[in-house]
């Protein structure tokens, strides 16, 4: 991963110098520009949320299956702009993310409730692109990575391409990979014991190796008393290709609309190693997915300008995959301008899908069942997300000049599992 | 509802009677009007593909990373 990192800083040093051409003049008196500091964007977000039924717990509704979760996010996305000797626009993004959350269930990963319920996860990002106004068309790629601390890191690339047409349409076809690699942290009652070795004969104290590779202090009754020396867990990999295609047009000076539909594929290992699930014995084990899945979402918007103040944003998704899951997304947003530069933004969003075939509540399903998960993300419910946002874009900035746009937004999240959520996210964007 | 979406989709690509010039475009061209998610939803999006089961079409992650919270 090193050596990626290292790839993505290169690649963009690479860039910037190769994009720093001189300036010169042609016949036109049209000069080239250098790539230039355009826009910098923070996103900072606070998400909190109260539910039980945890996928770590197998969808135990006792205290035990707790998944309340905080999450504290925060993202800079810096981009520059230059034009070169033909007249075309380069793009450069470099974005960074940084989270940290807690999350109630993850303690019983360890099935006293012992293990480390927060974490952090890292998300840098690199994205550049070319655009061609007199022909119309536009092309791009990009890269990201994300760390999550001892669970997970994942690797993505994306590359579209798009052209429009004389009648205000817009056609792209964009592909985007992330190859991930999972670790494999089973439950604590998961982990066989492969090797003993005493360390103190009077006290009782020795050292196991698990399968996992971890190697952990423990007493003569198994509980673990020191923390693991050098833990080397096996991972396991999951792949997702995505073929986007999307076609945009103006409908007429009110009306703008939009199609985009989503091909994805999956494979690997798709489920996640700490997620129970109880039989109807009481017994539990390891939830089990199948290694591959197709996904087929298809998204509609259509947006309308009414009067002189108040616009429409509407949305609409149909989703329906491999594993039997089908979903129903319908989003209505109505900002009002108060000002030309200031506008209020309530919105509604409604959700419901079906249930994954291999899902089931705690203790129902056999031990005949091949696939199985007590997952509530794969059940059966029904959402509804509530809420409004304030924009600010006065002209000659808000304070200071720099400071272009201000974005609040506030949002209320319930599912018909007993989710309830809370989230509030400040968008700054400084020129 | 997926033959009605590709049926959509195939009118809409073949659209030709939208002949908006580029002085008509103020109110297309409000930030409003974009046809995208907004920067300030990002968690949000986020936060929805890890607790329902579908994702994406929405210019939201279609994979990648865990969400396991």
């Amino acid at each position: 991963m090193k050596k990626l990192s290292l790839s993505v800083i290169g690649m963009y040093l690479v860039m910037a110098h190769a994009f720093s051409q001189t300036n010169t003049t042609d016949s036109t008196g049209y000069k080239p520009k250098k790539l230039k500091l355009d826009e910098i964007n923070l996103v900072t977000s606070y998400y909190d949320q109260t539910a039980d039924k945890s996928a770590v717990m197998g969808g135990r509704t006792d205290y035990k299956g707790n998944a309340d979760v905080t999450d504290f996010a925060n993202g800079i996305d810096v981009t520059f702009i230059g034009w070169d000797k033909k007249q075309r626009k380069n793009t450069l993004s470099v974005g960074l993310g940084i989270d940290y959350h807690t999350a109630a269930s993850q303690a019983y990963v360890d099935s006293n409730g012992t293990s480390r319920n927060n974490g952090t996860r890292i998300y840098p990002t690199l994205n550049w692109s070319r655009e061609n106004d007199k022909k119309g068309t536009s092309f791009g790629f990009g890269t990201y990575y994300s760390a999550e601390n001892n669970y997970y890191y994942s690797l993505g690339l994306n590359a579209y391409v798009s052209k429009k047409n004389k009648n205000n349409g817009e056609f792209s076809l964009k592909v985007v990979s992330f190859f991930d690699q999972i670790k494999m942290i089973y439950p604590t009652e998961f982990i066989p014991v492969t090797k003993e070795t005493p360390v103190d004969s009077a006290l009782q104290l020795h050292y196991i190796t698990t399968a996992s590779g971890r190697s952990e202090l423990v007493n003569s009754s198994g509980q673990t008393v020191g923390k693991s020396k050098g833990p080397v867990v096996p991972s396991k990999p999951r792949n997702t290709l995505t073929a986007t295609l999307s076609f945009s047009q103006v409908l007429s000076q009110r009306m703008q609309g939009s199609v985009e539909l989503d091909m994805v594929y999956q494979n690997g290992y798709l489920g996640l190693p700490f997620h129970r699930v109880f039989y109807n014995t009481g017994k539990d084990t390891i939830e089990n997915l199948p290694s591959q899945r197709f996904k087929l979402p298809i998204g509609f918007r259509l947006n309308y300008f009414l009067g002189d103040n108040i616009i429409i944003r509407s949305y609409y998704r149909f989703y329906a995959d491999s594993w039997g899951l089908m979903s129903n997304t319908f989003n209505l947003e109505v900002p009002v301008k108060i000002t030309p530069f200031f506008s209020i933004s309530p919105f509604y969003r409604f959700y419901m899908q079906t249930a994954a075939r291999y899902f089931a509540p705690y203790a129902v399903h056999t031990e005949e069942e091949q696939y199985f998960t007590s997952n509530y993300a794969l059940a059966a419910f029904n959402s509804n997300l509530f809420g409004a946002g304030l924009r600010l874009a006065p002209p000659r900035g808000i304070f200071t000049n720099s400071l272009r746009i201000l974005e609040l937004r506030y949002s209320h999240y319930t599912q018909t599992t007993d989710l309830n959520a809370n989230i509030i996210s400040l968008n700054l964007t400084f020129k | 509802m997926l033959k009605y979406g590709l049926l959509l989709f195939t009118v809409l690509s073949m659209a030709s009677c939208a002949h908006v010039k580029e002085y008509q475009k103020s109110r297309i061209n409000d930030s409003e009007m974009s046809l995208s998610s907004r920067h300030v939803e990002k968690n949000e999006l986020n936060a929805e593909s890890y607790r329902e089961g579908s994702s994406g079409a929405n210019g939201g992650k279609t994979g990648g990373g865990c969400g396991c919270n």
